[in-house]
């Protein structure tokens, strides 16, 4: 403070008048104005494309209407109706069991991206050559299993030996999303690894040395050391896998449509089917499904939202 | 002659009046090889024999076109616009998305004076609330398309009645080939089945009755059709796995000799052909009798073509459809569509299974559509998931029916 007074350079003489030109609105609220002017655009978008619909589908869970005649309002006798639906609750439990095994592809990506993490050799192109299932389209993963599993083709041989011949995953109430919960986390594990592998590209090897000192080894250098610094790719990787179980839309559509007798079915092919599908005329229905979805949905981002809160009070 | 001439020139007239005249919108799916050059061939003899018409034809995908004639027919609509008899069109007909065309079946001024009295057989299905909305352009038989060969080698004659069609069955069993393949990934497969069973155990009227929601699904005759059906389901006469293989996968093992049967439309045949079989061991034979004495009633699934109530063009559109209804015209596209013209006055070519579809459906009693075309879309979907539950787990039927019925109650309410 002392050196801004004293400086020798700032000589106002006494005659000069300072006038103050009256500030127009906009120059008092400028700074206010702003962040919303930018922000315009994408909450136009966000109304109108996330909003909007919301609203609008909650709207129609309420009607009975085919897409084409005029709508009849029936309150809440969608919802009614599927408290009663098997096939709802089917959906539910898949959806359920998608969540559940999805998880699986976090710490199988974690081993592949140990594995991988190596400097020996050609170790880039076995890299790019784990990276292939997350590349790949997942349409053409889903055909490529509903083929791989057909009891004609490839698989064929090694269900023999085990005594299982001619068994179709696909074609099977019990088990078919168990097969297509496993195609659906081929790509998935990749995924994981490669968000893995960056995580482990930025290890503080200065505290993996200090740990190595201090007498840390294998498993217990991985879990104390190594583990607590990859803390935030696993919280990347729990995100996206949790996002990638909810909408697996694309394999059920592609390798069974929901089927054998809508065994598959998961909430979001469900309510495809009932409202936009070959037979599908019921809009009202099939949003009373997507609003269960999306209630699902909802208990999770918010649990989501409360834990970055939770950490970022902490970290701040 | 002069008739004609004096129609479309009155036609002619009266297209001026609109300032789309001139120009024919058609909205279609002819993804696959042989319609598609069915109707190419249609379009160019019709502007050929109409000049002044421009057509302007929207090709869409098959399977995608059942979806997006509900978004053109709301937003955009076409003149023109091919579906399926029955059923199929009732929402968009309810909607009023589709134009009335009865002047063009109750008119016998419009072409030569005998539209009525060709397709008379086809008016009911184009039916709904007393009007006409559509004219039929090609429709195709459904019966049990067999291997010749394995049923000479097994001792085997054309079964006409419903237990030599069992024993049939029971002898290619012990001899370790499948009775009849069938893949039923995308459900409809197994609705021809249990159409053929209904209309053979209690015939026509009922059939019709049942997809029309006048009879429950726990009735004592629709458990009579699955007795029928365990009969064939219990012994595993079936191909296994057919859960998981869509209809044109169930075709190989037949080809291969592992099976001997299907139940199939007349459209399957270019596939058998393509697959290597030819005319001397592939066959065809009419599903066998059930109860005796019921009049033996056929599917036959009938593709139509109708016009959008927004059309801008519908004089031209009129004129297009009624140029499909001609016999000479339905005899040219159905030869190379490989299927049977519904102009009674239209020929067929010399081909044993056109012939043999041909001669079963002039005899036949009355035509169902399909149960997917019969039974509204909702009904139809739960139906054909019912009947491919019931065919992986024959002890599930009191389940299953009862959930049905459910569904008609709701469906029909």
């Amino acid at each position: 403070m002392g050196w801004f007074s004293t400086t020798p350079f700032l000589n106002v003489p006494d005659s000069t008048q300072i006038t103050y030109k009256k500030s127009s609105w906009w120059k008092l609220n400028q700074q206010k104005l702003t962040p919303w002017i930018f922000l315009f655009p994408g909450l136009l978008l966000f109304l109108v494309y996330v909003i909007w619909p919301i609203f609008n589908s909650l709207y129609i869970s309420l009607l009975q209407w085919d897409g084409l005649s005029p709508a009849i309002y029936v309150g809440l006798s969608n919802y009614i109706e599927l408290l009663d639906d098997e096939y709802f609750y089917i959906s539910l439990m898949n959806n359920l069991k998608w969540l559940i095994l999805f998880m699986l592809a976090v710490p199988i990506g974690l081993g592949l991206a140990i594995f991988l993490n190596q400097t020996i050799f050609g170790i880039r192109l076995i890299k790019s050559l784990f990276f292939f299932p997350f590349v790949i389209s997942q349409v053409v993963i889903g055909i490529i299993f509903s083929w791989f599993y057909n009891p004609r083709g490839v698989i064929g041989p090694f269900l023999d030996k085990l005594g299982l011949s001619n068994y179709a995953i696909l074609a099977d109430e019990n088990f078919a999303t168990y097969g297509i919960i496993f195609a659906g986390i081929y790509p998935q594990i990749a995924y994981c690894m490669i968000l893995y592998l960056t995580g482990l590209n930025n290890l503080n090897t200065d505290q993996i040395e200090a740990g190595r000192m201090d007498g840390a080894k294998g498993f217990s250098l991985f879990k104390n050391i190594i583990l607590p610094q990859l803390k935030p790719a696993t919280f990347l990787a729990i995100v996206v896998t949790v996002i990638g179980s909810l909408r697996s839309f694309d394999m059920v559509a592609i390798m069974t449509q929901g089927g054998p007798y809508g065994s598959t079915n998961v909430l979001a092919y469900y309510m495809f089917e009932t409202a936009l599908s070959e037979y599908g005329y019921r809009m009202g229905y099939g949003s009373a499904i997507a609003a269960v979805l999306f209630t699902i949905m909802m208990f999770y981002i918010l649990f989501f939202i409360y834990r970055m809160y939770q950490s970022e009070k902490k970290g701040l | 002659m002069k008739k004609i001439i004096a129609t479309l020139t009155a036609i002619l007239a009266m297209g001026f009046s609109s300032s789309f005249a001139g120009t024919l919108v058609i909205n279609t799916d002819l993804t696959d090889p042989a319609p598609k050059a069915a109707f190419e061939w249609a379009f160019n003899k019709f502007q050929e024999e109409n000049p002044d018409v421009t057509i302007e034809v929207n090709n869409f995908d098959h399977e995608g076109y059942k979806q997006a004639i509900r978004n053109f027919l709301t937003t955009s609509p076409p003149d023109v616009f091919n579906w399926y008899a029955g059923n199929r069109m009732l929402p968009f007909v309810r909607a009023g998305l589709v134009e009335d065309v009865s002047d063009i079946w109750s008119d016998t001024g419009w072409v030569d004076g005998n539209l009525t009295e060709g397709m008379s057989h086809a008016k009911k299905p184009m039916t709904i609330g007393g009007k006409q909305w559509g004219i039929p352009y090609t429709y195709y038989q459904w019966g049990v398309y067999y291997r010749k060969d394995i049923f000479e080698a097994n001792g085997i004659s054309v079964p006409t009645t419903w237990d030599e069609f069992v024993a049939a069955c029971a002898t290619l069993k012990a001899a370790g080939v499948t009775p009849i393949t069938i893949g039923s990934k995308y459900l409809w497969t197994t609705a021809g089945v249990f159409d053929y069973l209904n209309l053979r155990t209690n015939g026509y009227e009922f059939h019709m009755a049942l997809t029309k929601g006048e009879i429950p699904y726990t009735d004592p005759r629709v458990h009579a059709v699955f007795d029928k059906w365990d009969e064939l389901v219990k012994p595993g006469y079936f191909l296994e796995n057919h859960a998981s293989l869509a209809w044109q996968e169930a075709i190989p093992p037949m080809i291969n000799g592992e099976a001997a049967m299907y139940v199939m439309g007349n459209f399957s045949v270019a596939l058998f052909k393509e697959g290597g079989l030819t005319n001397d061991n592939l066959g065809f034979f009419q599903f066998p009798e059930i109860t005796p004495g019921i009049p033996m009633a056929e599917e036959a699934p009938t593709d139509t073509m109708h016009i959008a109530s927004g059309a801008k063009n519908k004089t031209d559109a009129k004129r297009f459809l009624i140029f499909l209804s001609r016999a000479d015209v339905q005899e040219e596209m159905n030869k190379t569509l490989g299927q049977l013209p519904v102009n009674s006055g239209s020929k067929v070519d010399p081909d044993p299974f056109l012939e043999a579809g041909l001669n079963m459906l002039n005899n036949a009693y009355a035509m169902a559509q399909f149960y997917d075309r019969d039974a509204p879309a909702e009904m139809a979907s739960e139906g054909m998931k019912g009947f491919q539950e019931y065919m992986v787990n024959p002890d599930r039927r009191d389940k299953i029916l009862e959930r049905l019925e459910k569904v008609r109650q709701r469906v029909y309410k």
